[in-house]
């Protein structure tokens, strides 16, 4: 594979053809705004709409999950129509996310508090009507437990258990605000097929799913 | 969701989409079609149906729900003896179908997609039957109610009742 140059935000790095811009910046200490990326996905679905950048010859910023480099690419993360984009994509996922992160397990460790302090812009959003689905929270596995209020749909979860771990439970179900990511028919965790690896829990990029004994 | 079928229903179910199953390749771009033809046979998709059309496909049984819940065209319960489909196509909706279809919901008692304890109706809303110079447009059954109004709910009940009524009051032929 060859190695090329690019520049983001005038810094000068290296990195291989191909890979995906996101992970390029991530690697060399530029933090982009994202939830629903994986390095090990090789087809991103892009659906968090948070990772935009602007690129020198683009008429209008793209999602830098799913943008290759190339030689010679010059990159902007932080431009005023980035930001904003980045500004209402994180105001709507938070319209459906209960913001008490004073009694979430994943406190200071959480996704949507770095993309919120990155961007300057409070947890407590206001423009956007409150649409949290309060759901009951599912703690009938072992393991972990799953709160579906503060899932994102990011679609971590479910990849890691199909594709990595070749198990395929989890599942996006539903349709638009009531999609959430549940096992067959809906059923408790605790009673679906798994094989307890842990890896939804480990990707969830919020408190959604959690480890019971926190230590972990 | 859970559905209280009898074993001799669920057999027969499984043998319905054994049947089916035989008509489609096990390729997952018919998965679609193929809970439409369940959907036709058994009038909804029961979970045990699923899952025999993830283990034919093989997929996991969740990615059938998901499709099947994704889509409004699925049921997912077993529908009433009396469907009711409440039209809310462009043409309705404009002509007030919200309306007729929050009338119906309020005389049986049940949302969108539920079904009444006596399991006699079930309501659901679908988009453009059809025939939109009748709009609002209400299908009970296969028959279709035109230009309906919040007050013709009523009668369309009523005579639903009285003629269950003649049928069981001359005796031995209801179905
Ligand atoms: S990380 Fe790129 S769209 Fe979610
Ligand atoms: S919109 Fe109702 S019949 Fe066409």
């Amino acid at each position: 594979m060859k190695t090329i140059t690019l520049t983001i935000d005038e810094k000068t790095v290296e990195a291989t053809e191909g890979e995906m811009l996101l992970w390029v910046a991530l690697d060399n200490d530029i933090y982009i705004p994202n939830l629903c990326a994986l390095k090990a996905r090789p087809l991103p679905d892009a659906n968090c709409r948070l990772c935009w950048v602007d690129i020198e010859g683009r008429s209008a910023p793209v999602t830098a999950c799913n943008e290759p480099v190339y030689n010679g690419m010059v990159v902007k993360t932080g431009t005023e129509r980035v930001v904003r984009l980045q500004q209402t994509a994180l105001e709507l996922i938070l319209s459906t996310h209960p913001v008490d992160c004073g009694r979430c397990g994943k406190n200071k460790r959480c996704e949507l508090q770095k993309i919120a302090r990155h961007l300057r812009t409070k947890l407590k959003q206001k423009r956007l009507r409150d649409i949290s689905k309060r759901l009951p929270i599912d703690s009938s596995h072992s393991l972990f437990s799953y709160d579906p209020n503060k899932c994102v749909l990011c679609g971590r979860c479910i990849w890691v258990c199909k594709e990595e771990q070749k198990v395929g439970t989890l599942h996006f179900a539903y349709r638009g605000f009531a999609m959430v990511v549940t096992a067959f028919g809906g059923a408790p965790l605790g009673e679906a097929d798994c094989t307890m690896c842990g890896r939804c829990v480990e990707v969830c990029p919020v408190g959604s799913l959690i480890f019971k004994n926190a230590e972990k | 969701m859970r559905q209280s079928s009898s074993t001799t229903d669920e057999k027969e179910i499984r043998e319905t989409v054994a049947i089916i199953l035989q008509n489609f390749s096990p390729l997952k771009e018919n998965l679609i079609p193929i809970l439409q033809s369940v959907q036709s046979a058994v009038g909804y998709i029961p979970q045990p149906a699923m899952k025999q059309v993830a283990s034919f496909l093989a997929v996991p049984a969740g990615e059938v729900f998901g499709v099947a819940t994704f889509y409004n065209q699925f049921r997912l319960i077993p529908p009433g003896k009396h469907p009711v489909k409440v039209c809310l196509g462009t043409a309705c909706h404009v002509k007030g179908g919200n309306i007729i279809l929050e009338e119906w919901k309020r005389r049986l008692g049940i949302d969108e997609g539920g079904v009444t304890q006596d399991r006699e109706f079930s309501l659901d809303r679908v988009a453009c039957v059809g025939c939109c110079a009748l709009a609002p447009v209400v299908l009970v059954e296969e028959e279709v109610f035109g230009t309906m109004s919040p007050s013709a709910v009523e009668g369309i009940l009523l005579r639903i009742r009285i003629e269950k009524e003649r049928r069981s009051g001359c005796g031995g032929n209801e179905e």
